[in-house]
């Protein structure tokens, strides 16, 4: 934790458990028999429960979304830069809940979890979730939390997919829906990225099928791997420019010039060691991913982004999947995110526009690539914030 | 409220479907949503105007018009502006059309540069005319593709729209009988209401 918490900070907060005994049954046909959810809340649930939030997290997130667990903690939770007191998720005038999505491996049901009928980890047990499951999990959550209606649902990325979902399934649930650099499937060059970080994983010799747990160990280098490649779809070349092209050589006058290609030391090695801050910089994000987050999990989510496509029940026509989704729409990408660039938002859009929807968009400008939609980008933030005053208003409204 | 909107608004049914291209801060938009239980967008591109629009709940999409509006299917919507915009456009011709392929009518709004004064300014100084109206210079300015009250009811003519009305006013957006009487001449602001044949 900072030396004090900051004023526009949630503050410490506590996880909370949700159990569910009633069994789930999943897109692939599998049936979870029970399982718990981990949630955080902040901000208070008005007397008429119109003004709740729900975040969907992406790839690598959880419920932690905003603030801090306890002192020692260095970083505050994944969304901070938007969730607080006066930032553009107003927790002064909305109650947030973040949970951590099944199959996930920071306290929900998933696969580092113990199967009740066998005793053991789940490991690769674990039945592959959809984005469809994840939200059918999340209205039961919201049922057992007694909140009628989202106000919101608002996500970026894998996060921005639940929102669609959210729209396509529950409309009558939800006022509003806030997709942030996401796409309405993944596209072949996704796929790919996906499959070179699963493979790594499983080529781990550490993996041992899935069951590294009971062997005490884990596939280090394989989730390391997964991540570091991860990573370089996240940034862009801009981004990566910026952040690794600080310092000036003796040949390079400015960092604009050096490409991002700052050394580590200040000499090359001639050998295949570390030389530059980049190699080290994705090392360390490697390293320190690796250490917290489960090779199992990472597997299962990256297969609910390969498998996301809400068009399957609707003759492939994304139009026709929104045809009921009469909640309102606010979408917005980043011009240099290559992951899910801005062209892939605009497909949203425009099936939006064709099922009749009522949807604003906008382009940001912004160097830092898909990472963009983490980041206190004025644009984005103001304008995530003025389009949720407006939802406040209204549930306001609704409450009178 | 801008006076131009004023008169437009006049021509736009209750509860129905409008598409607002440049619709700048979207007032218009707010004002019918809010008057008429209008279902209205706005297509924008200017960050100030868009972020004004989220400010007052009013639906905006950032697009540039003169990427054409393809993405918009046919009859989509009942009325598609156009305040004020289409001498700023690289193809507006092909925007008008694009307009009564999407919207049941359109309105269009423009500057007419056949007024007396830009004439005068013309024929007596010999440059581009400059005005509080039309601030900008010739090589600055974002208007491209200026046209007169007369070329726009050419346009109407050959491509066979419909002037379902047409009012000219002047920058207070006062109308009266001698601007009625000599449009082209004397109206500084050209109002048009169209429709397919």
């Amino acid at each position: 934790m900072p030396e004090s918490i900051p004023i526009d900070s949630v503050g410490l907060v506590s996880p909370q458990v949700y159990k569910f005994d009633e069994p789930l049954t999943l897109r692939s046909g599998k049936v979870l028999p029970n399982y718990q959810l981990v949630v955080e809340t902040y901000g208070e649930l008005n007397a008429s429960k119109t003004n709740a939030i729900l975040i969907c997290h992406a790839l690598s997130g959880d419920h932690h979304a905003a603030g801090y667990h306890d002192e020692e903690d260095s970083k505050p939770g994944w969304w901070d830069s938007c969730i607080g007191p006066g930032k553009a998720i107003d927790t002064n005038l909305f109650h947030v809940v973040s949970l951590n999505n099944l199959g996930g491996c920071a306290g929900s049901t998933g696969p580092a979890s113990i199967n009740p009928e066998t005793g053991q980890y789940y490991g690769p047990d674990f039945p592959v979730v959809t984005v469809r499951d994840w939200v059918n999990s999340q209205l039961r959550l919201m049922d057992k939390m007694d909140i009628p209606e989202w106000a919101a649902v608002v996500g970026g990325s894998l996060g921005g997919m639940q929102v669609l979902r959210w729209a396509i399934s529950y409309p009558e649930r939800v006022r509003h829906a806030v997709c942030i650099a996401a796409a309405p499937k993944l596209s072949a060059q996704n796929i790919a990225f996906n499959e070179v970080a699963r493979h790594s994983i499983t080529s781990d010799r550490n993996f041992h099928n899935g069951r590294y747990l009971e062997k005490g160990t884990y596939p280090k280098q394989g989730l390391m791997l997964a991540r570091m490649v991860g990573h370089i779809t996240y940034l862009s070349d801009s981004a990566m420019r910026a952040k690794f092209g600080k310092s000036v050589s003796d040949f390079e006058q400015n960092s604009s010039e050096n490409f991002g290609r700052d050394l580590r030391t200040g000499t090359l090695s001639f050998g295949f060691n570390v030389d530059f801050q980049v190699e080290s910089y994705l090392h360390y994000q490697g390293e320190r991913f690796s250490e917290n987050f489960d090779a199992n999990t990472y597997l299962l989510m990256t297969k609910a982004l390969d498998y996301f496509d809400p068009t399957v029940d609707f003759e492939g026509d994304l139009s026709k999947a929104f045809a009921n989704s009469d909640c309102k729409f606010l979408l917005m990408s980043f011009s240099t995110d290559w992951r899910f660039p801005p062209e892939r938002s605009r497909e949203i859009v425009n099936a939006l526009l064709k099922a009749g929807r009522e949807v604003s968009y906008l382009e940001i400008q912004a160097d830092q690539g898909h990472d963009a939609f983490l980041l206190a980008i004025p644009r984005y933030i103001e304008a995530l914030s003025a389009y949720l005053k407006k939802v406040h208003e209204q549930s306001d409204q609704n409450a009178a | 409220m801008r006076p131009d909107l004023e008169i437009i608004q006049q021509w736009i049914e209750p509860n129905s479907k409008v598409l607002d291209l440049g619709c700048g801060d979207g007032s218009l938009l707010h004002y019918l949503q809010t008057t008429k239980n209008v279902h209205g967008i706005g297509l924008e591109i200017d960050e100030k105007n868009i972020q004004n629009c989220l400010r007052q709940g009013t639906n905006v999409i950032e697009q540039n018009l003169d990427e054409g509006l393809s993405n918009f299917q046919s009859a989509s919507f009942d009325t598609v502006l156009l305040a004020q915009t289409l001498q700023a456009l690289s193809k507006p011709d092909n925007l008008i059309d694009e307009m009564l392929r999407i919207g049941k009518n359109g309105i269009v709004t423009f500057p007419n540069f056949g007024n007396w004064k830009s004439r005068l300014y013309l024929a007596s100084r010999g440059r581009m005319p400059v005005s509080k109206f039309m601030p900008h210079s010739w090589y600055n300015t974002p208007n491209i593709h200026f046209c007169t009250v007369r070329d726009f009811d050419a346009l109407c003519r050959e491509r066979n729209i419909k002037v379902l009305a047409r009012t000219v006013v002047d920058l207070e957006h006062q109308g009266s009988w001698y601007m009625r009487a000599w449009p082209n001449l004397l109206g500084e602001i050209a109002i048009y209401h169209i429709s397919k044949q």
